[in-house]
């Protein structure tokens, strides 16, 4: 069984946020606070209703073979 | 390749931290949820109660019900339609600490065949002025399988997830997500109760089943990549892509496209578009040349090679609009899922007369609706 093509991305992609969160503490955010008022409205979150989510995410989850990756939880985009 | 990952994972999260970070609202949600399709119908309620304490504590709880009515097209070809019921509970617990959010997590589900409890834990951070969030986390699973009717039968899967997840502000209207996931299970991974078929000339019809075999290994990995982009006129606009391939020679990918409307008396409308498509695993089939044919066997429809489309509208009303009490906002809320089913190498054998292995191909669509209620406090 040959390894998933994926797992390259994966390992790329944690690598290099490690060494973004190492170095962002001197980074100047391009979007001030005070322009976050669009992105702090319920209409952008990526997960609205979690008890919403979580139900949809099980009925997929049972019904095909693929799983993960659904975003559902954890995150936020840091604009409260 | 496994510990490559674990290092680069534990190596962000010793990251330095930073300052700020916001514990996740007060709010309770009642849910009740309906699937219908494919001759299954699975109800039941999802209750959702989060609250903070101590400013820095966020502690939530979760009860869930899966009522089974089944007489699905395995079921009706090789069992007997039957009932059951599952039951999830889950705890968890949020601690906010400058920028930093660590959480951790508790899941019980309960049935009369299988038990499954899991922990989780994660840990997420603003950075670069709070434009960017990353979080990660882990899980560790250990569920117990039965079969009923069998006292004798009883094996066991353990489960390990990994999570990365990066939510990054782009402009002042569009947001960015990315997801990273890897999963592998291990232990008894295949349905003790479902059957493959295998062609035998001596029955009338052709063929008969005996037991699937599956590997007792399975690892995958799924990533993907969201946006959301907010509209001048106060709409969303979102989409999303994934992949995924397994060890299981499974790939998939998810297209997923919606929009989100408010208007002013207080209602919000939503609509959504999802495609799905995946290859089958190399140890499927629909039809095995003969018993036994190969080490590891599947007739699985959920691991053959198919697509399914679901069209979604949802409504939100605004219920509590300026407060009542100690409630600050309520919604109540309806979301309709129409989903359609296409499979490509799994057959329908309900009818009579046909050559095996020339059935015609089976499909099937399903329609989930959610009833909720939410109320912030």
């Amino acid at each position: 069984m040959a390894a998933p093509k994926t797992f390259s991305l994966l390992r790329l992609a944690a690598a290099a946020a490690a060494v973004l969160a190492f170095t962002a503490c001197s980074v100047e955010p391009w979007v001030k606070p005070y322009e976050r008022d669009n992105l702090a409205d319920p209409i952008m979150s990526f997960d609205r209703d979690p008890v919403s989510s979580s139900y949809t995410g099980h009925v997929y989850e049972a019904r095909e073979g693929a799983r993960g990756a659904t975003g559902a939880a954890g995150g936020g985009c840091g604009c409260n | 390749m496994k510990r490559g990952l674990i290092v680069a994972l534990f190596s962000l999260a010793a990251a330095r931290a930073a300052d700020a970070g916001v514990l996740p609202e007060d709010r309770a949600d009642v849910l009740l949820h309906s699937y219908d399709g494919g001759g299954v119908t699975i109800q039941g309620p999802s209750v959702l109660v989060r609250k903070q304490f101590a400013q820095k504590f966020s502690v939530s709880a979760n009860h869930y019900v899966d009522r089974v009515s089944s007489a699905s097209i395995d079921v009706v070809t090789t069992a007997s339609p039957y009932k059951e019921e599952r039951t999830q509970q889950s705890v968890g617990l949020d601690y906010l600490h400058d920028r930093w959010m660590m959480n951790i997590g508790f899941t019980n589900s309960e049935e009369n065949d299988y038990t499954a409890e899991t922990f989780s834990f994660g840990v997420s951070q603003d950075i670069f002025g709070d434009l960017t969030t990353i979080s990660l986390g882990y899980s560790l699973g250990n569920d117990t399988v039965g079969r009923r009717g069998d006292d004798t039968f009883r094996d066991e899967v353990q489960r390990q997830q990994y999570r990365l997840g990066i939510s990054q502000i782009l402009t002042k209207n569009l947001l960015l997500g990315l997801s990273f996931e890897t999963i592998t299970d291990e232990g008894f991974l295949n349905n003790p109760y479902r059957q493959v078929r295998y062609l035998d000339d001596t029955t009338p019809q052709g063929y008969a089943y005996e037991r699937e075999i599956y590997p007792r290994t399975r690892t995958s990995d799924a990533g993907s990549i969201r946006m959301r982009y907010y509209l001048p006129y106060r709409a969303a606009l979102h989409a999303e892509y994934r992949q995924y391939a397994d060890t299981w020679a499974i790939d998939a990918d998810t297209f997923e496209i919606g929009y989100t409307h408010p208007i002013e008396s207080g209602w919000t409308f939503e609509g959504k578009f999802r495609a799905y498509s995946q290859t089958k695993a190399d140890f499927y089939s629909d039809l095995f040349a003969r018993s036994q044919f190969q080490n590891f066997m599947a007739r699985d429809k959920e691991l053959s090679t198919f697509t399914s489309r679901t069209i979604r509208l949802g409504a939100s009303y605004d219920i509590v609009r300026g407060g009542w009490k100690f409630v600050e906002r309520g919604t109540l809320n309806v979301i309709l899922d129409h989903m359609m089913f296409d499979y490509e190498d799994f057959r329908d054998l309900r009818g009579v007369g046909a050559v095996p292995g020339t059935e015609p191909l089976y499909s099937f669509d399903a329609n989930v609706v959610q009833l909720f209620a939410s109320f912030w406090f």
